[in-house]
């Protein structure tokens, strides 16, 4: 066995692997081998560590550095520095942008001091291709002591106990959910793991497949168990490579050590799982269009009932969950329904990861108990407390908080009045949002809402699949009425326009995809309609951001003549002699900014 | 691999694979012990490494699962190398001069063990605290 004293854990994620970190482990090795220090120090590739917009990262053991932003070139000062002499490299330590301050180990930093990890409790720290590293954490534990020494019922119950909720999105009870499996008739059921992830920005689903696959393989097994299913399928977009290539090496290693298989620990459960690939569409998250694309059909929804649970794939009962669900349920089985209710809130338990983006500092993976609120109370309280704004290190640039986009294309935008919120399933649901897949997306005064929601409409048009009518054409409307809002063509009737046909759209689209398209737009008019009205009403743009509604113009008092914005205007939209005032030319100005950034002298206004 | 055809066989399992992962644990520890070893040019020479080492085998001996050693740079105290410093959560670090790798199991057993000083090898007081 080997003796290892310290440990180099390089980030194998996609977001550190797609900046080198593959490169960078290879330089590590080589030069540890070349220091004869390869039998001391083991350099081992993770899982995604959550802090990818800072990636690479490196974190050694025991001492806990977490270094970020590492270059190959960096890797020879890190082994000579301190793997051989006992110094940190000072340059690439994190900087704390609050404070200003360089932070050293990854405790300590506010990013990871505030995190619960439960779903993403190894990720980051084993080795994702290695089975022991599972086992040395407790892997397959739960299972085994659900095998030998529970009942089927008494996993359900436990589940059911918990209060666990559906990760995917909804948020429906999952242990109810097992418990319709377990009950429904039929000789054949089967498992099925959603991975399909397609909101945008989403990446929670991904990080947990990458950084700890046996944490969804276990937890599928035991809802095999609880149910009574012999098979299981992931459902997995191809466009995530990595995430299946570490799931191939997972079920083969559980295969070998015999945790899926035959005759699972003795017992005569037997319980199979095999990968699908997906092409990558939204609606083929949605649970019946999944099921249609693994039968080999088109992947489009059907209504419901039946539900799955009763008739699913192949028209035997199935049960559906997402992978960040399935990843929570061994440590549940593990250490009780109760200690699992020891996070969370009451009616939503247990903690939820998101993906932090937008206007924030620390862009990234974090995994917080429900009931988290956005900030710590934004009047003039001083006290700490767990938040959104802390563990992302505040709003990036000094600037101002406007609102908070939660649920993606399903979900709305929350605005500064609700910061106190305590963030959980219900409470997003009550503000018009929803907690969706988990993306969190924080904008700052510079974001125009009603481009945001044209973002997710653009989104959700390209991605409806057709089948019913309020969705195909209705939201192509609703598009079509932002479009003119955001050039400056919109009338006051277009507002009414968009909240009737909104509403429509909702209570008459087949699938989840339609009934909830319209939920940025509705969301936003209702916390931002004053920012609607300056759009049709002033033909302004509050926020800056609708290049058809900004105007640039040459304040004749404060220029001086000196020509510099008529020498970067790529359009040659701005004329005057030198040492005169000069001019834009409206119509052909593009709007591009560059005049703006240019002039010394204050005298281009924006508006 | 043989298949693991019971609990009792997955409990070896996971105890010989978490021998692997003590240090790798032991890091997040909150209460972690830490036991900075002075690395410089005369601390190795005047056989740093080895205590390193011994320090090492003798937690794993022990499995003392919240014990870690680190080494650091010249600590400044080039006519006691090696040195050793022990950091305890709460408590001020404690500087050892003179510990070669024949005194690792000393420190270990006396020190981290039975909260008692190596009075006589103590160097004065540093001012660097781990946390
Ligand atoms: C358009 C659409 C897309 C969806 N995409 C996903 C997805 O990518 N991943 C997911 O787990 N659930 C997705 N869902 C929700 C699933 O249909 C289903 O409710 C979920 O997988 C159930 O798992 P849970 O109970 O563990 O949340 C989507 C739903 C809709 C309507
Ligand atoms: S709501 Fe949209 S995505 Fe769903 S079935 Fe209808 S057209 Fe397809
Ligand atoms: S850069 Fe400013 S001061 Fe110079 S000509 Fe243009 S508007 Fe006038
Ligand atoms: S905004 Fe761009 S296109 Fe318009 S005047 Fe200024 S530089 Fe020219
Ligand atoms: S991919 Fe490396 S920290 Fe996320
Ligand atoms: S190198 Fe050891 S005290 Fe200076």
């Amino acid at each position: 066995m080997a003796n290892y004293k310290q440990y180099i854990l390089v980030c194998g994620g996609t977001g550190c692997t797609s900046s080198g970190s593959n490169d960078i482990i290879d330089i590590f090795n080589e030069k540890l081998e070349k220091n004869n220090l390869n039998k001391d120090i083991q350099v081992v590739r993770t899982g995604c560590f959550g802090f990818c917009e800072q990636g690479p990262i490196v974190k050694v053991l025991p001492d806990n550095t977490f270094y970020v932003k590492v270059e190959e070139k960096d890797v020879e000062e890190i082994i000579n520095e301190h793997v051989i002499k006992g110094r940190r490299v000072e340059r690439l330590l994190y900087v704390e942008p609050e404070k200003n301050e360089k932070i050293e180990e990854s405790p300590k930093m506010p990013f990871y001091k505030k995190q619960v990890r439960v779903a993403l409790r190894n990720a980051g720290s084993i080795n994702p291709e290695d089975i022991n590293e599972y086992v040395a954490n407790d892997g397959y534990i739960a299972l085994a002591k659900a095998l030998t020494e529970m009942s089927r019922d008494e996993v359900v119950k436990t589940v059911l106990d918990s209060g666990l909720r559906g990760r995917g999105g909804g948020g429906f009870p999952t242990g109810l959910k097992w418990n319709f499996a377990k009950k429904a008739n039929g000789d054949i059921k089967y498992v099925i793991c959603n991975a399909d992830e397609g909101d945008p920005g989403a990446f929670m689903d991904r990080s947990v497949l990458e950084g700890d696959p046996h944490a969804v393989l276990e937890g599928m097994a035991l809802a095999g168990y609880a149910i009574g299913a012999s098979k299981g399928f992931i459902y997995i977009r191809a466009e995530y490579p990595l995430a299946v290539h570490r799931l191939e090496i997972a079920i083969k290693q559980a295969k070998e050590l015999g945790f899926l298989g035959e005759n699972i620990f003795g017992t005569d459960f037997s319980f199979d799982i095999e990968i699908r690939l997906g092409a990558g569409a939204f609606v083929c998250g949605e649970e019946t269009a999944l099921i249609h694309s693994i039968e080999g059909y088109r992947g489009e929804p059907t209504t419901k009932p039946p539900f799955p649970a009763n008739s699913g794939l192949f028209n035997k009962p199935t049960l559906i969950n997402n992978v960040e669900t399935y990843a929570n349920v061994a440590i549940i089985v593990l250490k009780g329904a109760d200690w699992y209710r020891s996070f969370g809130t009451d009616k939503s338990p247990g903690t939820k990861v998101f993906a932090l983006a937008g206007a924030i500092n620390n862009v990234g993976l974090v995994e917080v108990p429900m009931g988290t609120t956005l900030s710590r109370s934004s009047y003039g309280n001083n006290f700490k407390r767990n938040c959104f704004c802390e563990i992302g290190g505040g709003i990036r640039n000094n600037g101002k908080f406007k609102a908070v986009q939660t649920g993606g294309p399903s979900g709305g935008c929350i605005p500064a009045a609700y910061l106190d919120t305590p963030i959980d399933f219900d409470n997003l649901m009550a503000l018009g949002s929803m907690m969706g897949s988990g993306g969190m997306i924080v904008m700052d005064e510079s974001t125009c809402m009603v481009d945001v929601s044209k973002f997710y409409l653009t989104f959700t048009v390209e991605e409806s699949c057709g089948k019913c009518t309020p969705c195909r054409i209705g939201n192509v409307r609703l598009l079509e009425t932002l479009e003119k809002i955001t050039s400056g063509r919109g009338k006051p009737e277009d507002l009414e326009k968009l909240e009737t046909l909104g509403k429509v759209i909702k209570d008459t689209s087949l699938c989840g995809l339609g009934q909830t398209a319209p939920n940025p737009i509705l969301s936003t008019m209702h916390y931002f309609r004053n920012e609607y009205e300056a759009h049709v009403n002033e033909r302004t743009c509050p926020a800056g951001a609708c290049k058809n509604l900004i105007k640039f113009e040459i304040d004749p008092e404060k220029c001086v003549g000196c020509t510099a914005c008529a020498r970067v205007c790529p359009v040659e939209a701005i004329k005057g002699e030198i040492k005169k005032p000069h001019q834009i030319d409206q119509e052909k100005c593009i709007k591009c900014g560059a005049c703006y950034a240019t002039c010394r002298f204050g005298a281009i206004t924006k508006s | 691999m043989a298949k693991i055809k019971s609990l009792e066989d997955l409990l070896k399992m996971k105890e010989t694979a978490k021998k692997n992962l003590t240090i790798r644990n032991a890091a997040n520890d909150e209460n972690k012990i830490i036991l900075k070893v002075a690395m410089g040019t005369c601390g190795i020479a005047a056989g740093a490494k080895e205590t390193f080492n011994a320090l090492v085998e003798e937690i794993a001996k022990k499995g003392l699962e919240n014990v870690v050693v680190v080494q650091t740079g010249c600590m400044g105290y080039c006519h006691a190398e090696p040195t050793v410093e022990v950091n305890e959560v709460g408590k001020e670090p404690v500087l050892y001069g003179n510990i070669k790798a024949n005194r690792a199991s000393e420190i270990i057993e006396k020190h981290i063990l039975n909260n008692e000083l190596l009075q006589d090898s103590i160097i004065g007081e540093t001012h660097q605290r781990a946390e």
